[in-house]
């Protein structure tokens, strides 16, 4: 058993401090497991929030020495060589208490996505779709709202335009629903307007820090972004979208 | 202190996994104001995590797959304890419940016809879960949310229900707070769901989170809701054992689904040593017939034994360990790099081959896996009438974990993300209905809210520097060692008066800090609900003299005839936890005849 000292984020949005904790740290230990142990020996009133401990729910997510992370899916022992370990909310948030941040954003811009509609059914008992048909889709929905790439994008950490821009979570959310092969709803004004897509600059941060490896830029957005650019700056199809309306 | 927070629903549904999703969705398309509380955030909870699938006899890959087939296995599966009518509706509504999901926007893997695939899983005849890799749970539980978002239904997430209030006879409302500031809210309601889920907390190795306190069997019981079978608790065979913080964590079924085999520390594969008579029919006797089953031709082979019902593989694991031919870390071997090529290992099984990686640093496209059993599931729960989904309280339902009656002394893998959905939704419906009926609000009493919160409040004033974590660790301690896989009248007699004095330290414990998110605070009060089941376990297990399914009694090993006949039920007389027989009821003959023979 070795000691490692922790600092971490003790306080509100408006006023807190780094509390450093020293801790037994044991074999295969992850860094939810160290904050644990903070809580039931040292300070039971440290908040965090966790679920499933095995990277399903995407509830623990900090930053772990400034990098967005699950510490429920982090090994203490990825920080070996790293003196002290710093455990801070996520910045892009506002904080409620200690390493928990107020996310009740991102459901509201979850609500704003026009939901899935299926076109009639292929059989009485349903639909009929391959595999390989349904892959693209089954890679955006792995995502487990751990909201780590939200926290990245500098959209929303630095510029803070939670109001103008879904986020690259959301960008994922709406391109399972375009991809799933029987949905027959058309979400290109929503991704233009609220949905924000212009803001993303493809820095590909987001994919980054993805713990669901889900390839968030070049799967999810730039496919959506050629279906805005389709709609609304080729020429030929506005015209074609113009006469239609009328 | 004073509540400034007050909602009048028509209906309130307590709890956001998949049974209550669906309650409030079935609830909302009834025109009835719907309000769902949860503790954590919205699709956070144990549905999610679940990994192996859904089952329903769809029929996809065989066509002799029905309704009947699933309820045989269900009834063989839980051991003579089940509700055969909660078992016959559960069979026959689920295919429709499933494809629902379908409709509203859940992809399941497809089989090479484009329909939805189905995978083979313990007890069950037939390829029947469907699922999405391993990751089904995050699949319903996304699917649900985004539909329950959309329809009428006023959430509130991170608000913690802690006190039922029946007045004039029905359920009258509840007390809860909200976690980020640690404020009281009261919720008037006409009927009230139930969706808590279950109680896995109570024991040290375990499945379950930090939610899984049974507030739900614990809320219901205090205002004199009768608890079922609550001595039926379900010790998954496949949890990880090592490293030490991992213990507990599900290795999903689905990995023996897919061909995965276990041995023991001499390589033995011992399960075809642990083959039950009820089974024994149905299951391959030699290794050679279990490959060529595994290997796709599922006509003329039987199932292998890895795939007997996990009561059956649990306790085998645990006799293996016992005999001291467990693996180095005290559990069993668990391969299927043996039998599958790397990609389709991870193509199936994503979330396992991962976990393994990041969490324990092995490779099971390489090497096996160690693994033994973990506290998973609780077959007992609130008693409910198997139509409506009501409790013994007027106006209080509960459906999924929390409920009892389905899966009898054992569950069978898959069939409890049905059970959610096929009566979470019977449960909305039936709450909806007689709350239109019902003209306006009762008046919760004054001095009933105030005690409520008084005593809510006292580790704030509570000097004693116990603190509720050292509480929760040796209740966890009592419960794993004494009302565990195997138990002895003399340990659980102990149990009990451990789980008893624990009661009365909880009443002194302290809290520091403040209302606002805090976790000491927060785990004292969840410490009132997870004390309650544990008792009701205990007792249940003292109750029944036998083994029988998810309870095993070291000093009555065989299952007896005359316990078959009656379920154990546990309720409130006085300030006393009691705990009484009641006959299983009987199923009509042809349904018995079924059962009995086959179709
Ligand atoms: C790791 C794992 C894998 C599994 N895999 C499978 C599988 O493959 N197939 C299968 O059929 N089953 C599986 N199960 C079992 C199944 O997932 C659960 O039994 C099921 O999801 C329970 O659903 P539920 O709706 O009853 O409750 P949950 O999904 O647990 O939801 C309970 C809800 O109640 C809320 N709640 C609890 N107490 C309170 C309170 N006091 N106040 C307010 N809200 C409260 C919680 O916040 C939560 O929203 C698995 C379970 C686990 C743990
Ligand atoms: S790629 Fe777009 S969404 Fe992703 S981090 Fe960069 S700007 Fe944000
Ligand atoms: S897309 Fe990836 S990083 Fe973003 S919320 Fe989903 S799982 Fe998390
Ligand atoms: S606790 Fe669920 S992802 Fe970390």
């Amino acid at each position: 058993m070795a000691k490692r000292i922790f600092e971490v984020y003790r306080g509100h949005e408006q006023s807190g401090q780094l509390e450093s904790y020293t801790v037994d740290v044991d074999e295969g230990m992850v860094i939810l497991d160290a904050i644990h142990r903070i809580q039931t020996e040292q300070a039971p009133d440290l908040a965090v929030r966790w679920n499933c401990k095995a990277g399903k729910c995407g509830s623990c997510s900090a930053e772990v020495n400034g990098q967005p992370k699950l510490t429920c899916m982090t090994r203490i022992s990825d920080y070996e060589n790293e003196g002290t370990i710093t455990i801070t909310p996520m910045k892009a948030f506002p904080v409620i208490k200690d390493l928990v941040t107020d996310v009740s954003q991102n459901y509201a811009n979850n609500k704003a996505i026009p939901r899935f509609k299926p076109r009639p059914k292929d059989a009485e008992d349903g639909w009929r779709m391959k595999q390989h048909e349904v892959e693209k889709a089954q890679e955006m929905r792995k995502c487990i709202e751990c909201f780590l790439c939200q926290d990245v994008c500098h959209v929303l950490r630095s510029h803070s335009k939670h109001e103008e821009f879904v986020g690259p979570a959301f960008l994922v959310r709406t391109a399972g629903y375009s991809m799933n092969p029987i949905d027959n709803e058309d979400r290109t004004e929503f991704l233009k307007e609220r949905g924000g897509l212009g803001y993303c600059n493809i820095t590909k941060c987001c994919t980054e820090v993805c713990p669901e490896h889900i390839t968030i830029t070049d799967n999810a957005i730039i496919p959506l972004k050629e279906r805005v650019v389709d709609r609304y700056y080729d020429p030929l199809k506005s015209l074609v979208r113009l006469i239609r309306r009328k | 202190m004073e509540i400034r927070e007050h909602h009048d629903h028509d209906v309130l549904v307590i709890g956001a996994g998949g049974a209550g999703l669906r309650a409030a969705v079935a609830a909302a398309e009834t025109g009835v104001s719907v309000g769902l509380v949860c503790k954590s955030l919205l699709g956070k909870a144990h549905t999610v995590m679940a990994e192996g699938g859904i089952a329903s006899a769809l029929g996809n890959l065989r066509a002799e797959d029905n309704w009947r087939v699933h309820f045989r296995d269900t009834m063989r599966g839980g051991k003579g304890m089940n509700d055969w009518r909660m078992a016959q509706i559960h069979a026959q509504e689920a295919p429709d419940r499933v494809r629902e999901l379908e409709a509203w926007g859940a992809l399941f893997d497809r089989t090479e016809d484009g329909r939805m695939n189905q995978r083979p899983f313990g007890g069950h005849t037939y390829a029947r879960l469907a699922h999405v890799g391993d990751r089904t749970g995050l699949e319903m539980i996304r699917t649900l949310q985004d539909h329950t978002v959309h329809e009428d239904v006023d959430i509130f997430m991170e608000c913690t229900a802690i006190r039922l209030f029946v007045v004039d006879g029905r359920v009258a409302g509840v007390l809860a707070y909200w976690r980020p500031t640690g404020e009281f809210i009261l919720f008037r309601a006409k009927s009230i769901v139930l969706a808590s889920g279950g109680i896995g907390k109570a024991w040290r190795v375990t499945s379950n989170s930090w939610e899984y306190t049974g507030d739900g069997m614990a809320m219901a019981y205090s205002v004199g809701a009768e608890l079922l079978g609550m001595e039926f608790v379900q010790f998954h065979p496949t949890g990880m054992v090592w490293p030490p913080s991992v213990r507990g964590t599900l290795v999903t079924e689905g990995v023996r689904g897919e061909g995965g085999v276990l041995t023991n520390s001499e390589g033995d594969r011992f399960m075809f040593r642990y083959i039950p008579e009820l089974y024994r029919a149905d299951t391959a006797d030699t290794e050679a017939e279990a490959d060529r089953w595994a290997a796709g031709d599922r006509i003329n082979n039987r199932r292998p034994p890895e795939l007997l019902t996990r009561d059956v593989v649990a306790k085998a694991i645990e006799s293996e360990v016992e005999a001291g031919r467990g693996s180095s870390h005290g559990g069993a071997f668990l391969n299927i790099a043996e039998k599958r090529d790397p990609d389709y290992i991870r193509a199936k099984l994503p979330s396992m081959y991962h976990q393994f990686k990041e969490l324990a640093g092995v490779d099971i496209t390489k090497e096996a896996m160690e693994v033994g059993p973990t506290m998973h599931y609780v077959m007992g729960g609130i008693k409910v009438d198997p139509e409506t989904a009501e409790s013994t309280v007027p106006g209080l339902y509960a459906a999924g974990e929390v409920a009892a009656g389905l899966h009898g002394g054992n569950r069978l893998g898959g069939n409890s993300l049905s059970d959610l959905v096929v009566f979470g939704r019977r449960a909305g419906e039936a709450a909806a209905t007689v709350a239109k009926r019902q003209q306006g609000w009762r008046e919760i009493p004054t001095e009933e809210l105030t005690s409520a919160i008084t005593k809510a409040l006292a580790p704030f004033r509570n000097k004693d520097r116990q603190n509720p974590f050292a509480i929760q660790e040796e209740l966890q301690q009592v419960m794993q060692h004494k009302v565990g896989i195997a138990r002895t009248q003399e340990g659980l007699e102990e149990a009990l008066q451990e789980i008893r004095a624990l009661q009365s330290s909880l009443e002194t414990c302290s809290a520091n800090g403040e209302g606002a998110y805090n976790p000491g605070w927060n785990t004292w009060l969840d410490l009132h609900s997870l004390l309650v089941v544990s008792e009701a376990v205990t007792l249940s297990a003292l109750d029944r003299r036998e083994s029988r399914g998810g309870h095993t009694r070291i000093d009555f090993p065989d299952s007896d005839p005359e316990y078959g006949n009656h379920t154990t039920i546990v309720s409130k007389t006085g300030k006393q936890m009691t705990t009484t027989r009641e006959p299983v009821p009987t199923p009509p003959d042809d349904l018995e005849k079924l059962i009995e023979e086959g179709v």
